[in-house]
């Protein structure tokens, strides 16, 4: 699998979320600079897909805190510059709606 | 006799009072609108409080001059809502019954969930405009103020009126421009958004102000805490801001009584679907305005276009039909900009805002996202039509759902 056979939306996240597996989610994970999932980012990549299921939209950070058992600090830690952002990408979600 | 029971007497819930009122057969339903304040405050004129264009007095007039005589008022805090009794709870220890809910308690600032940011320099180097309170020190503040670092950072997204933050920095820009000591002033917008507003046209246009303006962007900072010692705010991932006078939005929460409902988000705000305005989960439950969960801005404006076809919907509820109308996201906010001028935007949950001419029958096109004097004196004029038309159920000449007349996509 290469990144052009995948199809992406507007913001370059995953067009269909049928293509997503594991190997999808590292070779998305690197586009976003990170180079290794490990079983912290596994919690909130799977939370993420857990909420979206749910309710049809990614999480915010605010729920991921409250919700997730990872705290703000650490989601930062693991997914530098936009937790809830790029976790939905590398979940296969689209972008978070939440703000407007 | 059934009853229909209005929580929250600010814009929302005062326009679906005089919509109904009149409409519901007497003899049928009794209205009954329940909040904890005498006053009401126009919003959107806090914005203008901080640089001396609006007092106090101008914002305020009490909310029962609004509500039709007959009218059930009832002035208390809400405890909390019971859906599935179909009554709410008062802090005076009243219980209400209803037959049909509607919520329109709103949303407001949540200080104390930013660490470090309701302290010692709370109302002394650091404020908000976003309440009377905050707008009043601000202005007190500011009057004496010779210049320095002037940092507005908005805490997280969603906020009511998005608009306003850069509202803000541009009257700042004029307001100490007129004062004479512009280059001795400097401002800096902070905001965990990846530009200056949240749609990619509008925020790429409103950037480009905020550089002929000479006012900084940092974007994609997520405050974590403020240090008060050395005056600067910290992001999450630790980059820092230095201030003399921090402008601080706050993150924007619905009220407690929701929580206590058991019926909100992370932030509040109720579940709702977002073209019938029922509750997802409440078929007698119908919210309008801040209070809703909606991917739509949190604006009065929004509200308005929310209250035309909520009003539609009730009735249909009422009279046992399917809920035909459907809102579409519309939203219409005059930007201030200084110097006399403005900038008009015009959107949806579909269309974000685009250039282009925005018609409007007597009055003459408006330029979207341009800035002319025209579209500030809409932003006056909003004042006037708010007290005389909007709060009072009255028809606005502008149409609920939005229209591409004029619109260049
Ligand atoms: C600085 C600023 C600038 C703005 N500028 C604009 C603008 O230019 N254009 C625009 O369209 N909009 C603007 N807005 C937004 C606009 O004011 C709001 O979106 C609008 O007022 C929302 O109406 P609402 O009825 O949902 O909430 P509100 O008008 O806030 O009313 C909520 C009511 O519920 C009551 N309530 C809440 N909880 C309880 C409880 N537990 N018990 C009893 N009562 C309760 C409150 O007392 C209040 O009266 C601005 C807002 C701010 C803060």
């Amino acid at each position: 699998m290469s990144e052009l056979t995948l199809a992406r939306d507007a913001d370059g996240n995953l067009a269909n979320k049928a293509d997503w597996n594991e190997e999808a989610a590292l070779m998305l994970a690197k586009e976003e600079g990170i180079e290794l999932l490990n079983e912290r980012r596994w919690v909130v990549i799977n939370f993420m897909r857990k909420v979206f299921e749910e309710k049809g939209d990614a999480p915010s950070i605010r729920r991921l805190t409250k919700e997730s058992g990872i705290n703000t600090k650490e989601l930062y830690e693991l997914f530098p510059g936009g937790p809830a952002k790029k976790a939905a990408k590398i979940a296969g979600l689209p972008k978070p709606k939440g703000c407007i | 006799m059934k009853k229909l029971l209005i929580l929250g007497g600010g814009t929302a819930g005062t326009m679906m009072l005089n919509k109904l009122n009149g409409v519901l057969d007497a003899n049928d339903w009794q209205i009954t609108i329940v909040d904890q304040f005498e006053t009401h405050y126009y919003q959107p004129g806090f914005l203008f409080i901080p640089f001396g264009i609006y007092s106090k007095k101008d914002v305020v007039k009490p909310k029962r001059d609004y509500f039709p005589t007959g009218t059930n008022v009832v002035m208390s805090e809400i405890d909390k809502i019971e859906p599935n009794e179909n009554r709410v709870l008062l802090k005076n220890n009243q219980v209400l019954t209803y037959d049909v809910l509607i919520i329109a308690t709103g949303s407001k600032i949540s200080p104390d969930e930013i660490e470090g940011l309701k302290d010692e320099l709370w109302f002394k180097n650091i404020f908000d405009f976003y309440t009377i309170e905050g707008a009043c020190a601000l202005a007190g503040f500011f009057k004496n103020w010779q210049g320095g670092k002037l940092v507005l950072n908005i805490a997280e997204m969603p906020i009511k009126c998005p608009v306003a933050p850069l509202e803000f920095v541009f009257l700042a820009d004029w307001y100490f421009t007129e004062r004479g000591i512009r280059d001795k002033v400097e401002i800096h917008f902070v905001t965990p958004l990846p530009g200056a507003f949240t749609k990619p046209k509008a925020s790429s246009i409103l950037g480009d102000f905020l550089d002929k303006k000479n006012i900084k962007l940092t974007s994609e900072f997520s405050i974590a805490k403020v240090d008060n010692e050395n005056k600067k705010i910290i992001s999450w991932d630790e980059k820092e801001v230095p201030f003399d006078v921090l402008v601080s939005i706050p993150p924007n929460m619905g009220d407690e009584a929701i929580a206590r409902s058991g019926m909100g988000d992370e932030f509040n705000f109720i579940p709702t679907n977002k073209h019938t305005l029922q509750s997802d989960n409440y078929k007698n439950i119908f919210i309008i305005g801040d209070a809703t969960n909606l991917p739509s801005s949190k604006a009065g404006s929004v509200a308005h276009f929310e209250a035309d076809i909520l009003f539609e919907n009730i009735l249909s509820y009422i009279n046992g039909e399917p809920l035909r109308a459907s809102f579409d996201g519309h939203a219409n906010c005059f930007i201030e900009s200084g110097f006399g001028k403005g900038i008009l935007i015009d959107f949806n949950y579909d269309t974000e805002p685009l250039p282009g001419k925005f018609p409007l029958p007597g009055v003459g096109p408006f330029s979207l996202l341009e800035e002319t004097k025209m579209n500030h004196y809409g932003k006056v004029m909003f004042r006037w039509m708010y007290w005389n038309q909007l709060l009072t159920g009255k028809e606005l000449p502008i149409e609920s759902n939005m229209s591409m007349a004029g619109k260049r996509g």
